[in-house]
């Protein structure tokens, strides 16, 4: 063994270690290539999730029924910018560049949810995805916040603290159609016929077919598996619905008392992939979107850096 | 690189009477935009009255390859903490 070998294999020893003993890793310690690669995938899809997920809710903004609902509406979009921030402002702990990160995006090289692929086509929908998505991005995120990598695991702390609003107010936006005339009550079943198969993808493919599962639940990045969370939140979602008063479009959901849990019906994984390979109806839209937007503030970033060195010069001649 | 915003790191304190703590960074051209957009960023449900930013260029961070020999010196010291001195149980308030 060479020297440099001997160094890395007691540097793997310590690392692997400090994982078993449930220990956080922190951004200088020494770390495997692919800890350090399947961090960078798994984050910057989550931070690019929610800046992309900006874009299907700010639409809506203008079209508030109500100054409160408006109010409420851009504090949620506010908080996605803000949670979009968190992750990469932790990604960049692990020496990658923002730069680089956004440009990865919109080279298609990194991915963000496939949920935001889907179209918006009506208020309820704003509250649907609030329910239903920021439902299931809790199961997804309170485990996280347990993650081994210290930066990860303290942005999902935060933003956990934040996405319990997001889902009590879509859910009490719901209720409020479901209370108002038959029409908006159709509205909410129709838009819960939409959303619940994009929502059930959200969790990733079945654990068989899960490629990274295994790996990442051993280096404890991810705590719990892709169907336990699935599960976890058909347990949750399903009761309130029935308290809405609406209906999932899935005709096996219904408590199994042996199981102490629902039993349902996995999303069609053929439609799955097509959708997180880039063909969801509106991936070139939002991608589009966001390269017009990153383009057209160039000038503004530009701008404002002129006027940083600008100071900085006349504070040294002073 | 020379284009982009530089990074900052940001510490707030989140009421009076507690030290400010490292919550995360972001990019900003100056200072004063720094602690603007960090208020944006960090602080939207009152987590904060104060705010530091600081570049994150100008820290220097002890290495964690390092760490056994640069906190040795602490470790072999157990007479700087009261539990190395034996005291009669009686004895009050000791």
């Amino acid at each position: 063994m060479t020297d440099t070998a001997a160094t890395e294999a007691g540097l793997e020893a310590e690392f692997e270690a400090r994982i078993a003993a449930d220990e956080r890793i922190e951004p200088r310690d020494w770390m495997p290539e692919g800890y350090r690669r399947t961090l960078v995938r798994q984050m910057s899809q989550h931070a690019h999730s929610e800046i992309i997920g900006m874009q299907p809710e700010a639409e809506w903004i203008g079209c508030a029924p109500s100054l409160r609902r408006k109010a409420i509406l851009l504090a949620k979009v506010q908080d996605e910018a803000g949670h979009g921030l968190y992750v990469y402002s932790a990604i960049e702990t692990l020496g990658v560049d923002r730069a680089e990160l956004t440009e990865r995006l919109l080279a298609g090289e990194q991915r963000y949810s496939a949920l935001f692929d889907h179209p918006v086509r009506t208020y309820a929908d704003v509250g649907t995805i609030a329910w239903l998505g920021d439902g299931a991005a809790i199961c997804l995120q309170v485990p996280a916040c347990r993650a081994s990598y210290g930066p990860y695991a303290r942005a999902m702390f935060r933003i956990c603290k934040e996405e319990s609003f997001h889902h009590r107010q879509g859910y009490e936006l719901l209720t409020a159609m479901m209370r108002g005339t038959a029409e908006q009550r159709a509205m909410v079943q129709e838009s819960l016929e939409r959303w619940w198969w994009p929502t059930m993808m959200m969790f990733g493919p079945p654990n068989a077919r899960s490629t990274h599962t295994e790996r990442s639940m051993r280096w404890r990045i991810k705590r719990v598996t892709n169907d336990e969370m699935r599960q976890q939140f058909v347990d949750m979602a399903a009761p309130q619905a029935e308290a809405l008063g609406v209906r999932p479009p899935d005709p096996a959901l219904r408590w199994n008392p042996e199981r102490e849990h629902y039993d349902y019906t996995d999303p069609d994984w053929a439609d799955f992939e097509r959708l997180i390979s880039g063909d969801g109806p509106l991936r070139a839209q939002r991608i589009a979107h966001r390269e017009r937007v990153h383009r057209e503030g160039a000038w503004v970033r530009e701008a404002a850096l002129a006027y940083a060195r600008r100071n900085e010069g006349a504070e040294v001649g002073a | 690189m020379s284009d982009s915003w530089p990074l900052w790191e940001v510490f707030i304190r989140g009421k009076r009477g507690l030290n400010h703590v490292h919550v995360g960074s972001l990019h900003s051209p100056d200072a004063e935009m720094a602690l603007r957009n960090a208020r944006d960023v960090y602080t939207r449900r009152n987590e904060g009255t104060s705010i530091w930013v600081v570049p994150s260029a100008q820290i220097t961070a002890s290495s964690p390859e390092e760490k056994d020999s640069f906190f040795t010196s602490s470790a072999d010291k157990v007479y700087r903490h009261p539990t190395f001195y034996v005291v009669a149980e009686e004895i009050p308030h000791i």
